[in-house]
């Protein structure tokens, strides 16, 4: 029941993280006022990344203090739209995050552009490979905007992020030993790379010696101290290894805490509300337009928030769940793949392999940075030949020492047994001297993996949970054993005293116990007809104009890279859209 | 749920001064190079923790029982000597140990394993009601508990609870042994501020230098091993460490 009404603004923002802070700093600066409202409590580097606080695995990490509870919210899944859904009761496979800087206050920050063909992937691959190359059920599309029209939106976000990288081509003309596969920049990289640790150094030497072209990630931790366009600044990172899951005790990871909250804190425009959770967006009788949401505080209250303009700003699922929520859209349903809210879940396609070294060579995987290390791209996107092949998607790989820490990283080799003194005696011998090397591949759409609401269970707040229906399929399986091949070869040429393989099999479900990666994707995709999308390309909603909805969400298909410097990329994008275009003229910005 | 508010007291250290310490630290081990593992610490013979949530039977249980699964030898402490018990016994007295992290509305699913933890059980309820039950199983098939077994008879009960092929009810022996399991190795890797890596014994074995937090110095510093021993969030261990 909502108890009160707040005073109606122009803009309001679900979710503050790295879009919310992007949408509310662009529209403050256009002259709206914005309101954002983030269902988690008030973070900063202080007190959540004060050292030596910071610096506790147990708390960060294993007990995931800066993370969204199952307790207070989680979803439901399952393999098959046969099967009964079960919640997702305790924190493993994905971390989603919650307060202010949501997930970009703890991610490890690899910054990532994309590849340009990735934009168009069923264009590409059916130019390229023909239309039957692509699987009946495989439902991938183009994302319906350009690389060209997204470039300086990368430009402007590395220059926000202080992202530390080496560019390889700059407006046309090669400037250095960058990444020889990506596209043009406009410009250079605000910082220099990060130095490599020795893990990295080793694996560029012996990738660079079977033929392929290491580069080192861009990454938005500091190499030296910096001051971003919005006048915020950051520390040099001093590699302590606790990247993801925690805050920066150093101001040297871009955050939206660090890397914007600063500027619009003294912006009188903006207004922050913690801990309020929205429970739908409302909509006039027509349904075609937003009036605002209704939100609920910590202490229980319903308030409901006109404005103008709704921007749906939240972790890669909650997007989607939201509009379910909210009956904006039709639903998706994959026996008739008719609908659009849902469709296309996502996820990443990962595997690794684990080098040990003997006693006398230390690698030191305590020393790390979230985004640090070094890469390579041949069997990414279509860096390579898919046609004898037979699969859509590749996967960079990489050594991105984040940092081990003993309770999540004690590596033993495989075989050792899980307890005893063998065990003991495996992660004394190995802690000092393993390399891990990861792919990090796409995960392509398919017909069957979708966003529903669950039937059965519901959150704290009354709400049915979001219903996950995801598994892997052969193309996945098919294209991760292929460079998880690639990435042993690699392993191989560094020489180990051994070396563990992990990767998938055949028919292998999705395994929601152990941690793969938080990079969700889809079911509120972004394309070019209301048929088969839910946002047009300027993540504007089809039917409601007033409805932004941006993040992950949007992604019609999984990436090779890390999602955020693109989900970054899309903010801009769209801000400058409702900027220059929609608030001259409010309406839909392309005719359906 | 952080163990140690914010209240507590003057055992922040700061940054400066661990930055000065580091500084000083790498000097020194420049100057006079002593390997960290060849420094024992003396056992501490005057332990006694008293459990706040374990009864004396589940105690002694639990004891015998993380005493095999890391146990103690030349190689570096074993998880009595690191305190897991106590660690695990506090862990039981947070939000954590009340499971109110977790999921736990039902109903029950039951369902392919790789969904995960389908269980409505807190930590507290898998030890509470695992323990005893793990107590009988033991008394009725030796006539003895547990903790007067000897190590080659307990570690085949911990091997036999590893596959689940023994019948504990209503917590399935995997599950228990999953749970002491994790709460072992967490309480012998975590910063001793949480009860356990008493004296950061397991950190000294494997060398993890725990929360010095700057390794600018030594990122470069291609395969030569990180001299300095490894501090404590504690306050303590970042004084006292180099």
């Amino acid at each position: 029941m909502v108890s009160r009404n707040e005073k109606h603004t122009d803009v309001v923002i679900v979710g503050f993280g790295w879009v919310g802070a992007i949408m509310a700093r662009e529209l403050t600066q256009a002259g709206l006022n914005v309101v954002a409202l983030e269902r988690g409590p008030r973070r900063d580097t202080w007190p959540e990344g004060a050292y030596p606080s910071s610096i506790d695995e147990l708390t960060h990490n294993t007990r995931h203090a800066l993370f969204l509870q199952p307790s207070q919210s989680t979803v439901t899944v399952r393999h098959r739209d046969s099967e009964v859904a079960a919640p997702y009761r305790q924190l493993a496979a994905f971390l989603p995050g919650t307060g202010v800087g949501g997930a970009g206050l703890h991610w490890s920050g690899c910054h990532w552009r994309i590849s340009p063909v990735e934009l168009r992937l069923r264009s590409h691959y059916e130019e390229r490979y023909g239309k039957d190359f692509i699987p009946q059920d495989m439902t991938i599309q183009d994302w319906g905007v350009s690389y060209e029209e997204l470039e300086p939106h990368f430009a402007f976000a590395e220059s926000v992020f202080g992202t530390s990288g080496q560019a390889y081509k700059v407006n046309g003309k090669i400037v250095g030993n960058g990444n020889p596969f990506d596209a043009d920049r406009s410009t250079p990289f605000p910082l220099p790379a990060m130095k490599n640790t020795y893990s990295a150094e080793l694996y560029s030497k012996a990738a660079a010696e079977c033929g392929y072209h290491p580069f080192r990630i861009p990454s938005a931790n500091a190499s030296q101290a910096y001051t971003n366009p919005y006048g915020c600044q950051m520390g040099a990172c001093t590699f302590c290894g606790f990247c993801s899951g925690y805050a920066c005790y150093n101001y040297s990871k871009a955050s939206p805490n660090v890397n914007i909250l600063p500027a619009l804190e003294r912006e009188s425009r903006f207004e922050l509300r913690a801990e309020c959770d929205v429970l739908k967006v409302e909509t006039d009788s027509s349904g075609k337009k937003a009036t605002g949401v209704i939100y609920r505080t910590s202490k229980g209250e319903e308030i409901r928030q006109t404005a103008d303009i709704v921007i749906l700003a939240s972790f890669a699922y909650n997007n989607p769940y939201l509009l379910l929520l909210s009956r904006i859209g039709q639903p998706y349903d994959p026996k008739t793949g008719e609908g659009t809210v849902g469709r296309n879940f996502v996820y990443q396609n990962e595997s690794g392999v684990t080098l040990f070294f003997g006693q006398d060579k230390f690698t030191n995987p305590f020393i790390g940075a979230g985004g640090n290390g070094v890469a390579i791209d041949d069997f990414n996107a279509d860096n390579f030949d898919h046609g004898p092949l037979g699969f859509v998607g590749g996967a960079p790989i990489w050594v991105n020492q984040a940092g081990s820490k003993p309770i999540s990283s004690a590596t033993v080799p495989k075989g050792t047994p899980q307890w005893g003194a063998h065990w003991k005696k495996a992660v004394k011998d190995n802690f000092q001297h393993t390399i891990s090397i990861h792919a990090h591949g796409t995960n392509m759409a398919f017909r069957d993996c979708y966003l529903s609401l669950d039937p059965t269970y519901s959150d704290t707040a009354g709400r049915p949970l979001l219903r996950i229906t995801f598994n892997w399929h052969d193309n996945d399986v098919k294209m991760i054993r292929y460079v998880t091949d690639r990435m042993a070869d690699i392993g191989r040429a560094m020489k180990p005293e051994s070396m563990s393989v992990e990767t998938k099999e055949f028919g292998e479900e999705f395994d929601l116990r152990h941690y793969q990666t938080t990079h969700i994707a889809g079911g509120a995709i972004m394309g070019t007809s209301p048929k088969d999308s839910v946002v047009n390309r300027y993540l504007q909603h089809w039917d409601v104009s007033n409805l932004f909805v941006i993040g992950s969400s949007a992604f019609p298909q999984g990436i090779g890279y890390n999602p955020t410097g693109i989900v970054a990329a899309l903010a801009y994008w769209s801000a400058k859209a409702i900027r220059e275009r929609y608030l001259k003229s409010p309406g839909p910005m392309v005719q359906a | 749920m952080s163990v140690r508010s914010r209240k507590d007291g003057p055992l922040v250290c700061g940054r400066r001064a661990m930055l000065q310490g580091t500084a000083l630290g790498l000097v020194a081990a420049a100057l006079l190079y002593f390997p960290s593992e060849g420094v024992s610490e003396a056992a501490d013979s005057e332990y006694a923790y008293r459990p706040v949530f374990f009864p004396d039977n589940d105690w002694h249980t639990l004891n015998s029982f993380v005493d095999r699964l890391i146990p103690a030898d030349a190689e570096g402490p074993g998880a009595l000597e690191a305190h897991v018990p106590e660690f695990i016994d506090r862990q039981m007295n947070t939000p954590y140990g009340h499971g109110s992290e977790w999921y736990l509305r039902p109903p029950m699913m039951k369902t392919s394993a790789a969904l995960g933890y389908q269980f409505l059980f807190t930590p507290r309820d898998i030890y509470q009601q695992g323990l005893p039950a793990l107590h009988s199983a033991i008394m009725q098939r030796y006539g003895k508990p547990f903790h007067q077994l000897d190590a080659g008879e307990r570690d085949r009960i911990i091997g036999e609870m590893e596959k689940g092929s023994i019948t504990l009810s209503p917590i399935p022996s995997k599950l228990l042994f999953g749970q002491i399991l994790k709460n072992c190795k967490e309480g012998y890797f975590a910063d001793p501020i949480h009860g356990g890596n008493y004296e950061m014994g397991a950190w000294k074995m494997i060398g993890f230098p725990g929360a010095r937090a700057d390794f600018t110095d030594w990122v470069d510093r291609y395969g030569a091993r990180y001299p300095l021993p490894p501090v404590s969030v504690g306050g303590h261990g970042v004084q006292g460490g180099v």
